[in-house]
């Protein structure tokens, strides 16, 4: 029962979206009923359409969490974006590093890392310092906010321009292969790959890029859950984020809980890279990220800041994602900007709908009272 | 003036006013009194347009009127002043005042010609209120009357007042009820929704009172006296006077020597106070609000920064002036803060958790560190709801659900489950109806009597006289005498708290 209630509003959201986001198709001079069976018939299909709808969820599903937590702190993390970039390249970089890479370049073997480590060693590495990097990365506007009360959305905002900059030089000076026309880094050792899933799903060919990240996004929601429902530290997150004053009272350290909270938000943005690097490129590719760290505040939004809505709406958003594609492709005159249309009217409604709450309430006692 | 008749509203399963029948006679200041929770607002927000009856009449000055919004109140001559004012604190007195109600043009107002009129207003009530003033810069007296100049300047001729005195200190109270007075001199009729009797008593012509949505009963005061209201208003009889046995004080608990606390931007602040709290003995701060006594509690619980306190604190033996709040909690240090919204409760969390606030990282809360332990926490709350009467008795509803002496019960429930050595407690029964006020007198008397040693603040005087066993006075930061509460008439302590007389300081 509470949880329909949790879910009514948002699911009012998603479909108020689609009603309008019909009508502008229809303006527009397509048939919304074909394109919407383009859209959800595509990212529906066994096994292309729901490999790469979960493909796309998956760092939607990390960035929303993060967002979330940072949320449950009192705290808009703006950031995320910088955040995966950083811990991206950084799994990259110990992948190659650590990874035995050596490439051709212009026909002279070069050796690119320091040493070549097994699998069993070099994979939990990896993951580790995606995680570790993306804690230090969003720690960082934490600790600004702690100790000078700068505020989060104007540091981490710009922590992302710094992000960008920042991995970009490196793979153009230091990690292209030169002579490499692409933006991107000399790929990762074999030994960092991370499997796909469907090495063991069957009727799933492994060309697909969904790999066991998803299944890693779906451990990260259960221990976000526990985290902050069921641990002290949750518990101080959340207290802190509901009433700052009320939580120094209660022997919390506010100002540790807002580093603490960027750090765990910081870690779950970051482990986009092993998706993307890990299990999907195995190399960092320059500006990979389709705003998935922007994306993710609007995943944590209509997820209402909680891990299960952040699945349901990781899943929804990766659905579009996926949609897009044949939308662009097949219909007349709709161009995959429709999706970020649906995204944008979905956020525009939630939105609203606190106030269509309100609103509801206020019409339903006006109507009964007839003096 | 005004009369309400059959009025009934429903919230969902909630009758929150059964067919109330109120009168209100022009010229006269008429009080509705009742416990929170009893319908008073309820009845005048129906009157004022907020919220549209299910059934009954609104009559206003003999003619039966549909009051659908606060505009038609308005056009009504009702004005209606909000226990929470609504007032923008970057914009001047009269920009507020004619926010809704713009003189001029459409394109320009006319602020000069505002500010003259509410001049005039301010004038004729005698409000002394400046027009230019920001609202930032008054105090909360002064913001009352920006919102008496508001209703005044929409030309009310009838004013609701929702719980008026909640906010101010008992100097403003006085003020206050002067202006009040005047306004009825003048012809305008005043209805104020209280708890306090002490106010009804001195300020109205005509009580009505509430219990449980219902209106129990109408008196002229003339003719009524606070037991009897009391009586009315709880449906039993109330013990008005905190009885108590003399206090057998033990060993000092706590010794506070030439404590400073410096508070940024000047007066303010506490300094150079020395005094100590022995187990078993209530100790009480007088003082008209903001002179110190704030600061000296949340100093003391270990909520200012190290650096701005001065001199010692010492806690059994132990200097603790630099103590963390939560090294306090674990020496045996409760505290009750003064607001319980602001410092003392998650609002948007259940009972439960709140009920752990300030303990959760041990047992019972954590069974297993770093885990919390849902059910030891449920049974921590249900104990605390059972002792401390706390309604409704549901750990999961949300406490921003409970009435403020619920909140209240809920706090003090959670700091006396301590069972802590020493008792920090600030403005126990603000804002609480008066059946929590006596169960909350009588178990801070219990637990003086357990040998807690317990250092009390209270703006109430009443409160603070009939509750402490000695009673400390402070005036802008200083202590300025120690009196016994029981040989020192209230008009003695009152001129100490304003800085009248030196009592006998020791």
């Amino acid at each position: 029962m509470k949880l329909l209630r949790e879910l009514i509003y948002p699911l009012i959201a998603v479909l108020v979206a689609f009603i309008i986001g019909g009508i502008i198709v229809w303006l527009v001079g397509d048939n919304p009923f074909e394109v919407y069976g383009l859209l959800l018939g595509s990212a529906l299909t066994w096994p292309d359409g729901i490999g790469y709808t979960l493909f796309y969820a998956t760092p939607l599903i990390f960035t929303g969490l993060a967002v979330a937590v940072a949320f449950r702190c009192g705290l808009l993390n703006i950031g995320a974006e910088g955040q995966l970039y950083v811990a991206s390249f950084a799994t990259a970089w110990v992948s190659i590093k650590l990874g035995g890479t050596v490439v051709d370049v212009f026909g002279t073997q070069t050796n690119y890392a320091w040493a070549s480590l097994p699998a069993f060693l070099l994979v939990p590495l990896a993951i580790l310092t995606a995680i570790l990097v993306g804690a230090a990365w969003g720690a960082i506007p934490g600790w600004l906010k702690a100790r000078f009360g700068a505020h989060e959305v104007i540091t981490t905002i710009m922590l992302n321009f710094i992000a960008v900059a920042l991995v970009s030089y490196f793979t153009q000076y230091y990690y292209k292969k030169p002579g490499d026309p692409i933006m991107e880094s000399v790929p990762i050792g074999e030994a960092a790959h991370i499997p796909r899933l469907g090495a063991f799903v069957p009727g799933l060919p492994e060309r697909l890029p969904i790999n066991v990240a998803f299944l890693l996004a779906i451990v990260a929601c259960v221990v976000v859950y526990i985290f902050l429902w069921r641990t002290k530290w949750g518990y101080e997150i959340r207290a802190t984020g509901a009433n700052p004053q009320a939580a120094e009272y209660g022997g919390i350290n506010v100002r540790r809980q807002i580093v603490l909270a960027m750090a765990v938000s910081g870690a779950l943005a970051g482990m986009v890279g092993i998706s993307e690097v890990l299990g999907y490129r195995y190399r960092y590719y320059d500006s990979f990220s389709a705003s998935y760290g922007f994306t993710g505040i609007a995943v944590a939004l209509l997820g209402r800041n909680h891990p299960v809505g952040v699945f349901l709406a990781a899943l929804l958003f990766g659905m579009l994602l996926r949609g897009g594609i044949p939308v662009d492709a097949f219909s007349e005159h709709v161009s995959k900007d429709l999706v970020e249309v649906l995204q944008a009217l979905v956020i525009l409604f939630i939105a609203v709908g606190v106030h269509f709450k309100w609103l509801s309430n206020r019409f339903s006692l006006l109507r009964r009272s007839k003096i | 003036m005004l009369e309400l008749r059959n009025i009934t509203k429903r919230f969902g399963d909630v009758l929150a006013n059964d067919h109330i029948n109120i009168k209100v006679e022009t010229g006269a200041i008429h009080a509705i009194v009742g416990e929170n929770g009893a319908g008073k607002s309820t009845a005048m927000r129906i009157a004022y347009g907020f919220y549209t009856a299910d059934g009954g009449e609104i009559i206003v000055e003999g003619q039966p009127r549909s009051i659908q919004t606060p505009h038609d109140a308005i056009a009504l001559g009702i004005g209606m002043v909000h226990q929470h004012f609504m007032l923008v604190d970057t914009m001047t007195v009269a920009e507020n005042i004619v926010l809704g109600a713009e003189p001029g043009t459409s394109a320009s107002i006319d602020l000069r010609k505002a500010a003259s009129e509410i001049r005039a207003l301010s004038d004729e009530f005698r409000l002394s209120v400046d027009p230019n003033a920001f609202i930032h810069d008054l105090s909360v007296g002064q913001q009352q009357r920006v919102e008496l100049l508001k209703a005044l300047y929409r030309h009310a001729r009838l004013l609701i007042l929702d719980e008026p005195t909640a906010v101010l200190t008992p100097q403003e109270v006085e003020e206050f009820f002067t202006i009040l007075r005047r306004m009825r001199e003048q012809g305008k009729t005043v209805i104020i929704i209280t708890h306090k009797l002490s106010e009804v008593l001195a300020i109205s012509d005509d009580v009505t009172v509430m219990r449980d949505g219902r209106v129990v009963g109408h008196v002229k005061t003339a003719e009524t006296n606070a037991a009897e209201l009391a009586r009315m208003m709880v449906g039993r009889d109330v013990l008005l006077r905190v009885e108590k046995p003399d206090a057998k004080p033990g060993q000092a608990v706590l010794s506070v020597k030439n404590f400073s606390i410096a508070v940024a931007g000047g007066e303010r602040g506490v300094r150079d106070v020395s005094f100590e709290v022995r187990a078993g003995e209530i100790v009480g701060v007088a003082g008209v609000e903001g002179n110190g006594q704030t600061e000296l509690i949340e100093a003391l619980a270990g909520l200012v920064v190290p650096s701005n306190v001065g001199g010692a604190v010492v806690f059994e033996g132990r200097d603790i002036t630099r103590a963390s709040a939560r090294e306090r909690y674990e020496l045996g240090i409760a505290h009750v803060p003064e607001d319980r919204h602001r410092r003392g409760l998650l609002l948007d969390f259940d009972l439960a958790e709140n009920s752990i606030l300030g303990v959760h990282y041990r047992k019972p809360a954590v069974s297993f560190s770093p885990f919390l332990d849902i059910a030891g926490i449920r049974n921590r709350a249900l104990e605390v709801i059972r002792d401390f009467d706390v309604r409704p008795p549901n750990p999961d509803l949300p406490v921003r659900a409970l009435s403020g002496g619920n909140q209240q019960k809920l706090i003090i429930g959670r700091e006396f489950e301590l069972r802590p050595k020493l008792l920090l407690v600030s403005q126990p029964t603000r804002g609480v109806d008066i059946g929590a006020i006596e169960f909350i007198h009588r178990k801070l008397v219990a637990l003086r009597d357990e040998g807690c040693a317990i250092l009390l603040v209270s703006a109430e005087l009443e409160e603070v006289t009939s509750l402490s066993d000695r009673l400390l006075v402070i005036y802008h930061g200083r202590i300025v005498g120690e009196v016994d509460p029981k040989r020192t008439s209230q008009e003695e302590i009152g001129l100490m708290m304003t800085g009248g007389k030196k009592g006998n300081a020791e």
